[in-house]
């Protein structure tokens, strides 16, 4: 039990990045536009949030100043991706394709120019964990949810919630999700297609810069070619095996975050000892493909992402 | 007079025949970049002291080559071959494909991999390759005195190892530690975990999240960039009050513990001397006497491991045992085992 208490915390900071970038994903795909570029976003958001923590530290704000330019880092590059699928009507898995190489080599030319080396400089703490007063003396819950958690992670299921509203509760998310599942029928009501396509993938590369920014400033200590090291494509993963659903999203992230607990403590669980420490490096890998493949004939993602629009289309 | 100045050409021939001219030295980077603050820096270093002490010049007697891609090697390789060079360097493991090709072209060149050994499909060193790696367990022997000390002076009972993947090389480094840490403080536990990752900074963080929490005080890491993870969470940790340290590996890490100016959580390191093993070799080829096809080991003994010049973060008691240790080893008293206790 104490066991559980301890791997659930750790979850927590894994399932964080991988839930804000795969809701990212949920906004541009239920807009129509497949959006494998998260990772390249992540890698542009974390790079951008290490560099602005590193300029402006010891500012106690620092980190938060740096999330903020993460956020808005990922919102200028996704443009591209947009710019790219809906304006120019390039394949969106191709322009996709396209950023994440570009993400690679750009963030680290500009840490050769700015900081001399392959590198950002090493940032002082980053974001550190906080414990809420009064609630991290819980019994129990205290412990798993209160104490010593990352301001990123509550951020995380504030956005699930929110991303929930907004998507089935609004007029927005209405049209939202027409646009990607039958675009012309969504034109015929006069929404604007490449509007919706636009916001959709835009909120995504602030998600997904959010979520590349969480990632260095709470697991590293500076930006490198390595800091994202694929999370984007897990983050995609979460998003099918969360069937495009927000709630989805967060059960996957977690289970997740919990596999990747698991092959921390394996070797402390008795029973577990004995199988050995290769299976559970790949056991986080191995249940989202074995999760994929079980829910992938009923998962249903919106049926005109990765279409290209064409209005005359009926 | 005509007889005189075919003497006089001949003696000059002779002459420039007998002075062997400067030894030139070439050095190919990998994709980390000639400033990586790591390896590539390191062996450079090694060869720009060597130049300094024989008077090269920069550029045309000793030259680098940048690698912008995994493909770069081999042409990088070949280029300063096709210039006759006297000597090659190569720094890093992700070099032994390409030495091999090279190396088995170029047959007179001769070549020197770092922290490497290159073997063709027999399983027999190239003659023309000299192949220099470290005593990594003799280096983490002093880091674990160190952080044996520091948990005793502090009266806490248990340190940590992080590695990266669990293969003999590494194994070296948690060996050399937990004897280290044996050696000053028998009762101290020394917890050990893998990480199965060079490149996963959030693993090493909960790695040492979970040490620290069974009571760790110092966490040593031979993971690359997983250990920065370990880092991150020893600074946040010292930040809040809860003292705790982290050991660096290959380069000195001092700066990236850093958490408020000029006080870092870094304890000390474990350095490789790549720059040791560059000079040392450039020397000897120099000399005539080029190791090739030898593998060379480099020590305590030459000083091709060891702690940072500078520790801020340890005490003088400390760094004197740690001294005498290092003394002891060298001499050959003092063995350490390449294998991890059970």
């Amino acid at each position: 039990m104490n066991l559980l208490l301890t791997m659930i915390p750790i979850a927590l900071v894994y399932a964080t990045p991988l839930v804000i970038a795969a809701l990212g994903g949920l906004y541009s795909e239920r807009s129509g536009i497949v959006n494998i570029a998260l990772e390249g976003i992540m890698m542009v958001g974390a790079f951008t949030a290490a560099s602005v923590t590193v300029v402006l530290e010891p500012n106690p704000l620092a980190a938060y100043f740096g999330i903020l330019a993460g956020v808005l880092a990922g919102v200028v590059f996704s443009l591209l991706h947009a710019f790219a699928s809906i304006n120019l009507k390039a394949d969106q898995v191709v322009s996709g394709t396209a950023l994440n190489i570009l993400a690679g080599g750009v963030t680290v030319y500009l840490c050769q120019i700015f900081f001399d080396q392959q590198r950002t400089n090493a940032f002082t703490t980053g974001l550190a964990k906080i414990s809420l007063p009064g609630l991290a003396d819980l019994p129990v819950l205290g412990v798993l949810l209160f104490k010593d958690v990352y301001p990123t992670s509550y951020a995380a299921i504030l956005l699930v919630l929110l991303t929930w509203f907004i998507v089935y509760q609004t007029p927005f998310g209405l049209r939202l999700r027409a646009c990607g599942e039958n675009p012309q029928a969504a034109a015929s009501m006069g929404i604007s297609v490449l509007g919706m396509r636009y916001t959709g993938v835009l909120i995504s590369g602030a998600l997904a810069g959010l979520a590349g920014a969480t990632m260095v400033l709470t697991q590293d200590i500076q930006y490198t070619l390595g800091s994202v090291h694929g999370a984007g494509f897990i983050a995609l993963a979460c998003l099918i095996f969360g069937k495009w659903n927000p709630f989805g999203v967060l059960g996957a992230g977690l289970f997740f975050g919990f596999s990747q607990a698991l092959s921390i403590y394996a070797g402390d669980i008795p029973f577990l000892q004995a199988v050995p420490l290769d299976f559970f490096y790949m056991l986080p890998y191995i249940l989202t493909v074995i999760a994929l493949v079980v829910f992938s004939g009923k998962s249903v993602g919106p049926k005109a992402a990765g279409e290209l629009y064409d209005a005359g289309k009926r | 007079m005509k007889k005189n100045l075919i003497r006089a050409f001949c003696a000059m021939t002779l002459a420039t025949f007998a002075f062997a001219g400067p030894t030139k030295v070439g050095f190919v980077t990998d994709v980390g970049g000639i400033d990586d603050k790591s390896f590539n820096q390191g062996t450079w270093e090694g060869v720009k002291a060597f130049g300094k002490e024989n008077k090269l010049k920069e550029g045309k007697e000793i030259k680098y080559l940048q690698s912008t891609a995994e493909a770069d090697y081999v042409p990088n390789l070949s280029t300063l071959a096709d210039e006759n060079l006297d000597l090659i360097i190569a720094s890093g493991f992700l070099f032994e494909n390409a030495m091999i090709e090279v190396g088995g072209k170029y047959p007179k060149q001769k070549f020197l991999i770092i922290d490497s050994v290159v073997k063709d499909k027999a399983g027999k060193t190239l003659p023309n390759v000299a192949n220099a790696v470290f005593a990594e367990h003799e280096g983490s022997f002093l880091v674990g005195v160190a952080a044996g000390l520091k948990a005793k002076a502090d009266k806490k009972n248990a340190v940590g190892f992080v590695g990266g993947m669990k293969f003999a090389l590494i194994e070296k480094f948690e060996a050399g530690f937990q004897q280290g840490v044996k050696a000053v403080f028998p009762d101290c536990k020394v917890l050990v975990d893998y990480a199965g990752s060079f490149g996963d900074p959030g693993k090493g963080q909960a790695l040492a999240a979970k040490q620290y929490g069974a009571g760790a005080y110092v966490v040593f890491h031979a993971a690359g960039g997983t250990g920065n993870g370990v880092i991150k969470e020893a600074k946040e940790r010292t930040q809040k009050g809860d003292v705790r340290w982290a050991i660096g590996v290959d380069k000195d890490q001092f700066s990236d513990g850093v958490y408020t100016p000029g006080k870092s959580a870094v304890l000390t390191s474990m350095m490789k001397r790549v720059d040791v093993a560059a000079h040392d070799v450039a020397v000897m080829t120099r000399d005539g006497k080029f190791p090739g096809g030898q593998v060379l080991t480099f020590s305590l003994k030459n000083k091709g491991v060891g702690i940072p010049a500078h520790n801020p973060n340890l005490s003088a008691d400390i760094l004197k045992k740690v001294a005498e240790f290092e003394t002891k080893i060298a001499s050959g008293k003092l063995a350490v085992s390449e294998i991890p206790a059970k």
